[in-house]
């Protein structure tokens, strides 16, 4: 008697796990909606809404004499009147009523050295712009006097700085923190359903008794849910750059071992929910209560720039803060490759630890 | 050589034995049933020889390998059918089973014949989670067996299925033990075990009682034979008159004559033309399985 059949290779059992895990992914419409409808709903939201704001120029007061903005060079003058509506006032009270009110966006003023300037938290990001492109115009304005002074030539021209305003539009913000939520959402309520799924439906017993080693199967579930990541990001990128005028900067490219080794830290959130609950349910359930206010506290919905230092201090123990970051580095800030490795090493960290404890905490029967 | 060998196999849950030093052989070609009410052990006992449970003490082998730990040589010659089916989610009918094929690296050709040899060609393009409990179950065995394995392993085969159905699958796993597998199957059904099996094992709180042939086991019994014929076809003290009887009874189908000695008695009837409606009733496997198990429910 002879069995037809051999022992599979490991390449082709990992394929059709592969597939088949793929295909549960795209049949499931929950996961779908989450992983990527929902995300690209924000974007939209996001993106339209704020791109509408970012064609209309920022309303500026400016309160009496203010020598950055008067003596600003001949090409920095084109690129500051190109960003701002000015208007000039003497009475400072009546400027900030007008800020209060939404007339205008910003008031600044001179004290001495200083430019000071007024705006509301309301527009979350129209002072985001405001305070980036002011900071800009006057470091660029001080590498300009610096220069002037030891007659070098400066290190920065202006065309630097009218750069620097473009990559600040709204949607080169929102989508590296939008990808980092939607990869957060898919990767972990993945791996905490199907932890769960898996768990209940005996699924991961039968394949026990088939000759594929555990290694193929946790491999095939990761590989799914890496390819999702990076779908995530192609149709993010995609919508970004077609509909709202997303630029990605030179080391965009450094996102993807970035999103990867993210995605593999939240997995392990997942694992870590899928060990905890008892129902597939309460599995996501657990995994949307990790990842959502994570997603708050991680300038995923709007910049943290804003917000108090306390909070800017705890947010660099949340995982997602740190992909966030990295994102924004290499994609839209312009930073070089290196500035994502401190970030992905955080991320591989977290998702080492996590998983120790998620292996901890699982035991395979449901009692 | 045995094709499956088990040696003193126990398995503890707290208190409960759930499986009590159960020794058993089963050769090369046969086929093998295991009896027993619910919670005797059946399913804890085939899940340590299939090699998914650790066995608290005690060997088992498998085609002369060890079953413990996971061995993935034997895996490919071995069919299992757990008793709760267990699938990919939101994936047709063929799509699991093809996946389930390139598992064990068979082609999807054979995975489509093996929809059609279970009665699924009409389901294939169904999602499992829509299949019916029998067409699950169906779908289950399949994928049990699509990798032609020497050695069958079945949970309740026949649970949920229709007579058609279960008919059907009784003529495949005798197909399949025909042409030299070996299958050991786990089932609640008298009349499968009769029909199907080489040896019956009948299996109560953690122990097997008895193994042997059904003819044999029924014969062991030695229960008495009811012979039944139509109202008024006998009289009762006639009834009682007739040599080897010993009991007679009326009720709404006729005159039961309870005896030891069927053919005597057959016999005398038909001399006097009282056979009107007859039917003979011997012992039957459900009387062993009684017999032995008692007749308390299970917990
Ligand atoms: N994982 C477990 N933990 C604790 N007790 C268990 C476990 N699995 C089985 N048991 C107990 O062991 C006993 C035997 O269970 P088993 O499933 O082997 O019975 P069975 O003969 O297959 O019953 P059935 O005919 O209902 O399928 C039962 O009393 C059951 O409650
Ligand atoms: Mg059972």
């Amino acid at each position: 008697m002879s069995s037809t059949s051999g022992r599979p290779s490991s390449r082709s059992a990992f394929v059709a796990l592969s597939v088949a895990i793929f295909k549960g992914f795209l049949r499931d419409k929950g996961a779908v909606f989450f992983a990527l409808v929902f995300p690209l709903m924000f974007l939209v939201l996001f993106g339209g809404i704020f791109s509408d704001q970012d064609q209309s120029k920022v309303d500026l007061i400016q309160v009496g004499d203010v020598a950055l903005v008067d003596d600003l060079p001949e090409g920095a003058a084109e690129a500051f009147a190109d960003t701002f509506e000015v208007t000039t006032s003497d009475d400072l009270a009546d400027a900030l009523e007008q800020v209060r009110k939404g007339d205008a966006d910003v008031a600044i003023e001179q004290r001495g050295d200083e430019l000071v300037a007024h705006y509301t938290q309301t527009e979350q990001v129209k002072s985001a712009i405001t305070q980036g492109t002011l900071r800009a115009f006057v470091d660029a304005t001080n590498v300009a006097q610096l220069a002037a002074q030891t007659g070098e030539q400066p290190a920065y021209s202006f065309e630097a700085v009218s750069v620097e305003d473009d990559s600040l539009t709204a949607i080169q913000f929102v989508t590296p923190g939008l990808l980092g939520w939607a990869v957060a959402m898919s990767a972990s309520f993945g791996a905490a359903a199907t932890l769960q799924g898996w768990r209940q439906s005996k699924l991961l017993r039968r394949l026990q008794l088939s000759p594929v080693s555990t290694s193929t199967m946790v491999g095939a579930r990761v590989a799914v849910t890496i390819a999702v990541a990076l779908i995530q990001m192609a149709i993010f990128l995609g919508l970004g750059s077609v509909a709202f005028g997303l630029t990605l900067s030179g080391s965009w490219w450094m996102a993807i071992p970035t999103l990867v080794v993210g995605t593999l830290c939240f997995m392990a959130i997942g694992l870590l929910a899928g060990a905890i609950a008892k129902t597939t349910e309460g599995a996501v359930n657990m995994a949307n209560f990790f990842v959502l206010p994570m997603a708050f506290l991680s300038g995923s919905f709007f910049p943290l720039d804003a917000a108090p230092a306390w909070l800017r201090a705890f947010s660099n123990v949340l995982p997602l803060k740190h992909l966030n970051e990295a994102m924004l580095d290499v994609m839209v800030r312009g930073e070089g490759p290196s500035a994502a490795l401190v970030p992905i090493a955080v991320l591989a960290a977290f998702a080492i630890v996590v998983t120790a404890v998620a292996a901890r905490l699982f035991r395979w029967d449901t009692a | 050589m045995a094709a499956i060998e088990v040696l003193d196999l126990t398995k503890t849950y707290g208190e409960l034995q759930a499986v009590d030093a159960v020794s058993l052989e089963v050769a090369e070609g046969e086929f093998v049933g295991i009896l027993g009410p619910n919670g005797a052990g059946k399913t804890t006992l085939l899940e340590m020889v299939e090699g998914l449970r650790r066995p608290d003490a005690g060997t088992a082998t498998v085609l002369g390998l060890p079953v413990w730990p996971r061995n993935a040589d034997l895996l490919p010659r071995m069919g299992v059918q757990l008793q709760a089916s267990a699938f990919f989610e939101r994936l047709t009918a063929r799509e699991q089973l093809h996946t389930f094929a390139s598992l064990y690296a068979v082609p999807s050709a054979t995975a489509d014949e093996w929809l059609e040899r279970v009665g699924l060609d009409d389901k294939a393009g169904t999602r499992v989670e829509d299949l019916s409990g029998g067409q699950a179950q169906r779908l289950s065995i399949a994928c049990a067996l699509v990798h032609d394995p020497d050695v069958v392993f079945l949970d309740e085969p026949t649970a949920a299925l229709d007579p058609q159905a279960r008919r059907n699958l009784w003529d495949l796993l005798s197909g399949l033990n025909n042409s030299g597998r070996t299958v050991v199957l786990t089932t609640h059904y008298m009349d499968e075990a009769e029909v199907l099996c080489d040896r019956v094992a009948i299996m109560d709180s953690g122990r097997i009682l008895q193994v042997d042939s059904p003819a044999a086991l029924i014969r062991r019994l030695d229960a008495p034979a009811r012979i039944t014929v139509a109202p008024g076809a006998v009289g009762l003290e006639e009834a009682r008159g007739i040599a080897a009887v010993d009991d007679v009874q009326e009720s709404v189908d006729g005159v039961v004559l309870t005896t030891r000695d069927p053919a005597h008695v057959v016999a005398r009837l038909a001399e006097r033309d009282q056979l009107d409606g007859v039917r003979v009733q011997t012992g039957t496997l459900e009387d062993v399985f009684l017999d032995l198990t008692g007749r308390e429910y299970r917990a």
